[in-house]
């Protein structure tokens, strides 16, 4: 043991935890109390030297009720009940003491000085208190407190507590806090007053680690202060592995942004793929059926809190189909209405459906009023995954990136196996063709239509958990949902995809360097100079589909 | 003589563009009258916002006249031009920053309040030559057409055509919106350039100066229309409609069709910028809010209410857009975006000509009903 010389003080408590930690690791967690309350008798022996042993074992049970004990033992506020021997803490008011049971915690009514017997405390015993309570929170049962414990090893570097780090890390299961133990115990390990081999060793073992910490753990031991020169170039050597890995994980956590700003994108523009790719038709309302898709998320939510609070989080589930459903519904209504008069007149496409969205807007403005409208994350959408190596990957975005592909394979799905995708293609082919086939041309045209749209709402649904739901949602993505389509290829489904998400890392990539407005400009502007060199898009359509 | 027989050839048989001229002649000689001369409780004054009303309703027009050229005539369906209005807008609004001097809040000598503000030391070099007024007047005529130049220099080479075109249109004006509400760019960010005092050493707020910007107006929109209606009745406007109607076929009779295309698209530009020019001192501020898309597309229904390809239709359907718009805004502000949508629908779906396109349908039908010998239709009318 090469703590020997700096340990002295806890040795003993190291050893009785040794003793104890085979009861307290065999012992079911129901065992507690028992052992708890044979731990607390320990504290009021006969002697200083037993009690000492008393406070080890009681340390040793990693009860939650350990530590206010030994704080009031410490303070001198431990007493036995001398009418039925209970061991009670008594915090003076007035001329008696008011009392609570010390193995729970429950009031106990008042007594006077003279019923209660002191558990008397010296300076040695107190030493040996106050290094159990170091040691408990390590060893604590609740998971929270014995990380907040090792960090605040971590950053002590005591060598005194390495004893108790060491227990830790043999009784620990988890093994994110393991991992954290051990990162302590070898910043414990860093200092100079340990033999070089173990030290080389904990700067290896350090360089595993990529947490800020860490780093500048590392950089003060390749500073000039450190005196031995092979830690110095370990240590460096170490830190730029770290700097190395950290450069990954930046560049995956930028990947990640990306695809989770081209999922944002995919899903605004896959209806609008749908719409204008395969019909050809301008539809500018595209994104007020969005927006209508988010209102519809917004009253599902609203109902459910109305009737069903229970169930809230789960409107979700029933706000995507009623989502599909209302901006479908808009959509074959605006197709029937408006849009099959014209028909092979894009220009004017244009402008009716400018128009549509004009009123679509101040419709909403008016039912809903021109503020923004709180719809809220569903609990098992909040919070994050997080790596120890600081990327954070919130599970609302990731479940958009899932959602959004799972929305493009249903596409693809409908557009291929489907017997209203094979009259689409057909009638998007060669109408005349497919109407003397017998497909009703008008109705696949309103179907078709209403597919476009009622995808335009499910998308709605994802961008009211991250966007705020106001009458202005939709005209947000309308230019770039356009761009995505155009920058993709029209009327090509996996075009749509590789657009939406290579501008999206391509915007996140540029962020960094431009700022977020300047990156959107940047990319504006190189789609259309893109779409000069490849005015048909990416992935353009070849042969007689492209004559159109 | 040569002017003038030049200005008989392209009025000669042309009824909307006579009634045009002649109404911006009256109006450049009453309103002065009305407004200057006549006492303020005189039944006929004009008081000055509505002169500066109208001369905005003019500056709409001309603007709208420069989306019909490209539109209606060489079937280039820009929705930008709200971006060479603002750009001219922007050149004449800088000259007029400089010429508010150390009249500032802030009253720094040499820079606008705006840079103050942002702790700017000295002038950014894009502002220099703006504080002489033809400088000014150059710029804001260039910076439209320069850019104009280059972004059709590349559409039209590579064919980008239709509505493709009308797509990278927008998200043109769209990204300049966003760099100038970037208060980096130096054109005062999300607040624009606005707290004018003079232009040429005369006070904005005075009458005669209103008036004054109000005839320009007028006479910039009867020289637009002079000028636009020169182009399209020369050769290259007649190459310039068979684009419209037919563009492969002139291209394989062996036509440069991006050529003329592109000549086109410049000179709308610029009298587009030369809308904007006059539209920001009428109103006193420029935002970047002017290059929305939306505003943009607004300019289209302007025309597309007139009637496109004929010039005058665009003036008609812009004054009347807007004059819709000032009595929706200030009645029933809540109703206007249902009106101007339900205009966008019920204009393609039932109107696809124009109120100008329209009249002689109705004319025809009247013709007939009053059994008398059928007229020839005129020339003129929208195709």
């Amino acid at each position: 043991m090469p703590t020997r010389g700096f340990a002295l003080p806890s040795l003993a408590a190291v050893l009785a935890c040794i003793a104890f930690a085979v009861t307290v690791t065999g012992g079911a967690p129901a065992s507690h109390a028992a052992t708890l309350e044979e731990a607390v008798q320990g504290l009021s022996a006969k002697s200083y030297k037993d009690r000492a042993v008393g406070v080890e074992i009681l340390a040793a049970t990693g009860h939650p009720r350990a530590i206010p004990i030994l704080e009031a033992m410490a303070k001198g506020q431990l007493f036995v009940r001398k009418a039925d021997g209970v061991t009670v803490i008594g915090h003076k008011t007035g001329k008696v003491y008011s009392l609570t049971n010390a193995l729970d915690g429950s009031a106990v009514g008042d007594a006077r000085k003279k019923e209660l017997k002191k558990v008397k405390v010296n300076n040695r015993l107190r030493g040996v208190i106050k290094a159990a309570l170091g040691g408990l929170t390590l060893l604590s049962d609740d998971p929270d407190r014995r990380e907040e414990a090792a960090a605040a090893v971590f950053a002590a570097r005591d060598a005194g507590a390495l004893e108790t780090v060491e227990q830790a890390i043999a009784r620990e299961e988890d093994p994110g806090l393991l991992d954290q133990l051990t990162l302590a115990k070898a910043a414990i390990q860093t200092n100079p007053d340990f033999p070089l081999d173990v030290r080389l060793a904990a700067v290896e073992r350090l360089s595993e680690s990529a947490l800020p910490e860490v780093r500048s753990l590392l950089a003060s031991l390749s500073q000039e202060g450190e005196p031995d020169a092979e830690v110095r170039a370990t240590a460096a050597e170490a830190l730029d592995a770290v700097e190395r890995d950290l450069a990954f994980w930046n560049l995956l956590g930028a990947i990640f942004q990306g695809l989770s700003l081209g999922s944002v994108l995919l899903l605004a523009a896959v209806g609008l793929a749908i719409t204008f790719g395969v019909m050809g038709v301008i539809n500018m309302a595209h994104g007020e059926l969005v927006m209508l898709g988010a209102y519809t998320t917004f009253v599902v939510q609203q109902l459910f809190r109305d009737f069903a609070p229970g169930g809230l989080d789960y409107s979700l589930a029933v706000a995507v189909p009623a989502a599909f459903l209302v901006a479908g519904a808009a959509g074959v209504a605006i197709e029937r209405s408006v849009i099959r008069w014209l028909y092979g007149r894009p220009f004017e496409t244009l402008l009716a459906t400018w128009g549509l969205s004009l009123i679509l807007q101040q419709l909403v403005r008016t039912v809903f009023g021109p503020t923004n409208r709180e719809v809220s994350s569903p609990s098992w959408l909040s919070g994050a995954f997080e790596t120890a190596t600081g990327l954070v990957l919130p599970y609302n975005r990731v479940a958009i990136i899932i959602f959004s592909l799972l929305v493009v394979a249903g596409i693809a799905l409908v557009l291929r196996r489907t017997a209203l995708g094979l009259y689409m293609r057909a009638v998007t082919q060669n109408r005349s063709m497919a109407s003397s086939m017998g497909i009703r041309t008008g109705w696949v045209d309103a179907a078709t239509f209403g597919l476009g749209a009622g995808i335009a709402g499910v998308a709605g649904v994802a961008l009211s958990q991250i966007d705020n739901v106001s009458p202005n949602l939709g005209q947000a993505y309308i230019v770039d949902s356009f761009m995505v389509v155009v920058f993709g290829g029209v009327g090509n489904l996996w075009g749509t995809l590789v657009g939406a998400m290579s501008l999206g890392v391509i915007n996140k990539f540029l962020e960094p360097f431009a700022g977020a407005v300047l990156a959107k400009i940047l990319v504006l502007v190189a789609i259309i100079l893109f779409i000069q060199k490849r005015p048909r898009g990416l992935f353009a359509l070849k042969g007689r589909a492209a004559e159109s | 003589m040569a002017v003038r027989s030049v200005l008989v050839d392209l009025l000669a048989g042309n009824r909307g563009g006579q009634i045009l001229l002649a109404v911006l002649l009256a109006a450049v000689v009453v309103v002065p009258i009305s407004n200057l001369l006549l006492p303020a409780d005189s039944v006929l004054h004009v008081p000055t916002y509505v002169v500066s009303l109208m001369g905005k309703y003019l500056t709409f027009a001309l603007l709208a006249l420069s989306v019909d050229l490209i539109w209606g005539y060489a079937g280039v369906l820009s929705l930008g031009h709200g971006a060479f209005f603002a750009l001219g807008g922007y050149a004449m609004g800088m000259y007029m920053m400089r010429q508010i001097g150390d009249r500032g809040v802030y009253g720094h000598p040499e820079l606008p309040d705006f840079m103050v503000f942002l702790d700017w030391k000295e002038l950014p070099w894009y502002w220099h030559g703006f504080d002489w007024f033809p400088f000014a007047m150059v710029m804001a005529l260039v910076v439209p057409g320069a850019l104009a130049l280059v972004f059709g220099w590349f559409a039209f080479r590579s064919r980008v055509t239709g509505v493709y075109l009308s797509i990278i249109t927008q998200a043109m004006t769209f990204a300049l919106m966003l760099a100038f509400f970037r208060n980096d760019m130096g054109f005062g960010g999300n607040n624009g350039l606005t707290d004018f005092k003079e232009l040429l050493g005369f006070n904005l707020q005075a009458d005669g100066t209103r008036v004054a910007l109000f005839c320009a107006s007028a006479a910039a929109v009867a020289l637009g229309y002079l000028l636009g209606r020169f182009i399209v009745r020369s050769r290259a406007g007649r190459v310039l409609v068979a684009v419209r109607d037919a563009e492969t076929r002139v291209r394989f009779l062996g036509y440069r069709v991006e050529h003329y295309k592109l000549f086109v698209f410049v000179l709308s530009a610029m009298l587009a910028g030369l809308a904007g020019a006059l539209y920001v001192p009428q109103v006193g501020i420029i935002n970047p809010s002017e290059f929305a898309p939306a505003a943009s597309i607004e300019i289209v229904v302007w025309v597309a209410v007139g009637g496109r390809g004929s010039l005058y239709g665009a003036v008609l359907g812009a004054i009347l857009v807007n004059y819709a718009k000032t009595v929706f805004t200030g009645a029933l502000p809540d109703m206007w975006l249902f009106v101007l949508g339900a205009l966008f629908i019920a204009v393609t779906l039932f109107l696809p000509k124009g109120i100008v396109g329209t009249v002689p349908v109705f004319k025809r039908a009247g013709v007939r009903w009053r059994r008398r010998p059928g007229r020839a239709r005129s020339p003129d009318s929208a195709p």
